[in-house]
């Protein structure tokens, strides 16, 4: 299947979960991602069960913050 | 590894971070990133979603927004940048412990002496190995020394 992943297509093996798909992409902690799937931000208790489908845009960006 | 940075881009995030003082402010910063030279081109300022002094948190929806205009810019999002208001320009306890992006550039611009700003850039590896690297203010494309 072909995917928009971070506004470029990458194509991947048959079907993944959005949790798989952030393994396949070396993040470590999934906890500290946000995940937008074709414009809709994903709750994070959705990552194993959320499967991404042709055709589907997929962002991911990292939790950011800080203090001093 | 130089970080060239706009007179103008660094005026902006110093006003930003007198504007929202004594709170902490924060933006992502995009730019072009080259063998030895990051250029940055843009930043923009974002929502401390603590809106405190100690603390800073981006909100991941308007982060979402902002990534696709730096994509529709044609540039990379590099990192991202706070203030510090009241303690000086290295990465905090906490600052090291929430830096889960290795690739990123953290600016932290310091407000501990109001009338001496002192913008610094670091990367932290393994969320507690900072290295510094250089940033040299820029105007008009000519390096200032
Ligand atoms: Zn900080």
């Amino acid at each position: 299947m072909k995917i928009t992943l971070n506004g470029n297509v990458v194509e991947f093996e048959g079907g993944l979960t959005v949790a798989e798909l952030l393994k396949k992409e070396d993040v470590d902690m999934p906890d500290m991602v946000s995940v937008e799937l074709n414009g809709e931000i994903l709750d994070r208790d959705s990552f194993g069960d959320q499967l991404v489908k042709d055709g589907d845009t997929v962002e991911f960006l990292y939790f950011m913050g800080g203090g001093c | 590894m130089i970080v060239k940075l706009d007179q103008r881009l660094y005026e902006k995030m110093l006003a930003q971070a007198k504007e929202e003082f004594p709170n902490e402010c924060c933006g992502l910063v995009a730019g072009e990133s080259g063998e030895d030279i990051i250029e940055v081109k843009e930043v923009f300022p974002m929502t401390n979603l603590d809106a405190s002094a100690e603390h800073f948190s981006m909100d991941p929806k308007e982060q979402f927004a902002v990534v696709k205009e730096i994509r529709c810019l044609g540039y990379d999002l590099l990192g991202n940048y706070h203030s510090h208001p009241f303690t000086p320009s290295r990465p905090s306890y906490e600052d090291k412990r929430l830096a889960y992006d290795e690739g990123a550039i953290y600016f932290i611009l310091s407000l501990k002496k109001r009338d001496e700003p002192v913008l610094n850039a670091f990367k932290i590896k393994g969320r507690s190995e900072v290295t510094k690297l250089e940033v040299k203010i820029v105007e008009g494309g000519e390096f200032n020394e």
